[in-house]
């Protein structure tokens, strides 16, 4: 048997926001291989109902590993689970999101499956049968496509990167309860505590509200959260390495090298000159937007549409002329939200 | 305790890259070369540690010759001694996870520590998967930790919050930035570097499964254009937002 296998996450009984498009990128490659896709979500029970939408995106088959002990995530439940579902089915491509679960728990199928991993792709394709990984490397600097010698290809997703496909039919749902013993495991999670209020995290949102030193200080970024929340619940706030060394923002905000690298649909750079190595982390971005006061900042070079001038004024006339078109209906996510 | 810590020499980060005649790598003409950030957090972390109770850290990296230098540096900053596993390795970090194991095994350290990801390929993978070969516990992501006993508690930053883990020892962890602000070595520290034990052994030369296609660098953005000066140009901001572009 072959195909490609995407393997989701769920929070809470629902898909995580990048399901759709991890799902809808091995359809595509599963497409060019002339195979099919399969699907595979952990968690606890709740996830099951929902699982033949992930037809809609491709899936032909849906497998449901529940166990109480899978509500949430633990990379030792879920090696110990995926293993041998991932192991027996001799797929063509393993795909997983680039999120923070799924970069942690990539490695360890990795090392458990031995082959190789490519992290956060931007871009997959096939070529001669083989699938070929694109991927930022150098914080954005440079774009890298390599492959794996060795099935399955497994690679995390960057899903921010990768369209959502549409319009297929309900998938197969197989569910799996296997036996699992959480005493068994050697780490053992204590406690978890919100710190974002909820807010996607800055590699996977597909708005960005980033700030930079131009602001002046951490008692500023009232007007970023405006703009933020303007934008809706899909915006989410970023930070340059200036102002998180400057202990402004937390790190877990901080966009470009030693951050993170961001392809978000649309980028508000504020106050944000454009180092080198912030440039890097967001420059794949669709649309970037940039407020300094500085005309020659290089920012402005790899912004779509600049302002020049104090985003203290500007940033809270944009939050509210963007509030005021989402409430004329006359905007795009306005109709869809 | 015996630490040590897995480092990687990368180029710098403010270092413009260019790509080298076959379109593979990077050309190396120029580029200054630093102990990839992610990694002085580890180094710190094992330091700061060191500064409290007695531990032996050690340093290990993997590569060429060029790597004592960035060895030189981690010695400089307070690591004990240092480890360089000769090799030639690419982009498969399998491979290299695996001649880390293989010398790691030998040493036994208690507590094995990585950077959250390395400046250059970005791979994020080479800690948990040591940790797997090697059947130890791991930890990503931890923005501090604390060692209590047999077992060492982690706060792990993940999407949207922290997270509380604890581990038995020995274990592995990978370090992110958290208050790791990275010590700057001494004098006394770059004097004391030159007489530290220095080690070189040869890696495990096991397959590397990655083929590289292409290396290149990323389409330029076209020059956007200044919409205006101050507030009055928000209005064409947004309708040029919502009707040019249609991302509102």
């Amino acid at each position: 048997m072959s195909g490609v296998l995407a393997i989701v996450e769920e929070h809470g009984g629902s898909f995580a926001r990048s399901a759709g498009a991890v799902v809808s990128a091995a359809a595509m490659v599963a497409s060019n291989l002339d195979t099919r896709v399969e699907a595979i979500v952990l968690g606890d029970s709740g996830v099951q109902e929902r699982a033949a939408s992930l037809g809609t995106f491709g899936a032909r088959k849906v497998t449901v590993v529940t166990h109480p002990v899978l509500a949430s995530y633990h990379p030792d439940g879920y090696l110990e689970a995926l293993e041998p579902l991932v192991g027996d089915g001799e797929y063509d491509a393993v795909l997983l999101a680039a999120s923070d679960q799924g970069k942690d728990l990539a490695p360890r199928l990795a090392a458990r499956l031995d082959v190789p991993l490519l992290q956060e792709a931007t871009g997959l394709s096939v070529d001669g049968g083989r699938v070929i990984v694109t991927r930022p490397v150098y914080a954005g600097k440079a774009v890298l496509s390599a492959t794996s010698d060795v099935a399955p290809l497994l690679a995390t997703l960057r899903a921010s990167a990768f369209t959502e496909l549409g319009g297929g039919s309900p998938a197969e749902v197989e569910v799996i309860t296997p036996s699992l013993d959480a005493e068994a495991w050697p780490m053992r999670i204590v406690s978890h505590r919100s710190t974002g209020e909820g807010l996607p995290d800055v590699s996977e949102a597909s708005v960005i509200v980033s700030g930079g030193r131009g602001l002046g200080g951490p008692e500023h970024w009232g007007v970023m959260e405006e703009l933020r929340r303007a934008l809706g619940p899909e915006a989410t706030l970023g930070a340059s390495r200036a102002v998180v060394d400057a202990g402004w923002r937390p790190h877990s905000e901080q966009v470009g090298q030693t951050g993170k690298t961001v392809s978000p649909r649309l980028y508000f750079a504020v106050g944000i000159s454009g180092a080198v190595q912030h440039l890097a982390g967001m420059r794949t971005a669709g649309t970037i937007v940039a407020i300094n006061k500085d005309p020659d900042a290089p920012i402005f070079k790899v912004a779509d549409y600049g302002v020049v001038g104090d985003a203290f004024e500007i940033v809270p006339r944009l939050a509210e002329e963007i509030r005021s078109l989402k409430e004329s209906g006359a905007s795009d996510s306005g109709r869809s939200a | 305790m015996k630490i040590v810590v897995c480092v990687k020499r990368v180029p710098d980060t403010e270092t413009r890259i260019r790509i080298d005649a076959q379109g593979l790598g990077i050309d190396p003409a120029g580029v200054k070369h630093v102990v990839s950030p992610y990694d002085e957090f580890a180094l710190e972390a094992a330091l700061r540690l060191k500064d409290e109770t007695a531990c032996e850290v050690s340093v290990m990296t993997i590569g060429g010759e060029e790597c004592v230098e960035t060895l030189r540096t981690c010695l400089a900053m307070g690591a004990d001694r240092a480890v360089l596993l000769r090799g030639a390795f690419g982009q498969d970090g399998l491979a290299i996870a695996k001649a880390l194991a293989e010398a790691l095994t030998a040493d036994s350290p208690d507590l094995l520590l990585f950077g959250l990801k390395a400046a250059d390929d970005d791979q994020q993978q080479v800690g948990p998967m040591v940790g797997t070969l090697m059947g130890h516990p791991c930890a990503t992501a931890v923005a501090s930790f604390g060692v209590e006993g047999e077992r060492v508690i982690c706060e792990r930053e993940v999407e949207g919050g922290v997270q509380t883990v604890t581990l038995p020892l020995p274990s592995v962890l990978t370090i992110t930035k958290g208050a790791h602000q990275p010590r700057y070595p001494s004098l006394k520290g770059i004097m004391a570097a030159k007489k530290k034990p220095m080690e070189i052994r040869e890696a495990l030369a096991g397959p590397q499964r990655i083929s590289v296609r292409k290396l290149e660098l990323p389409p330029e953005r076209d020059a956007g254009r200044i919409v205006g000066e101050g507030v009055g140009a928000v209005p064409e901001l947004v309708r040029l937002l919502a009707q040019e572009a249609r991302v509102l």
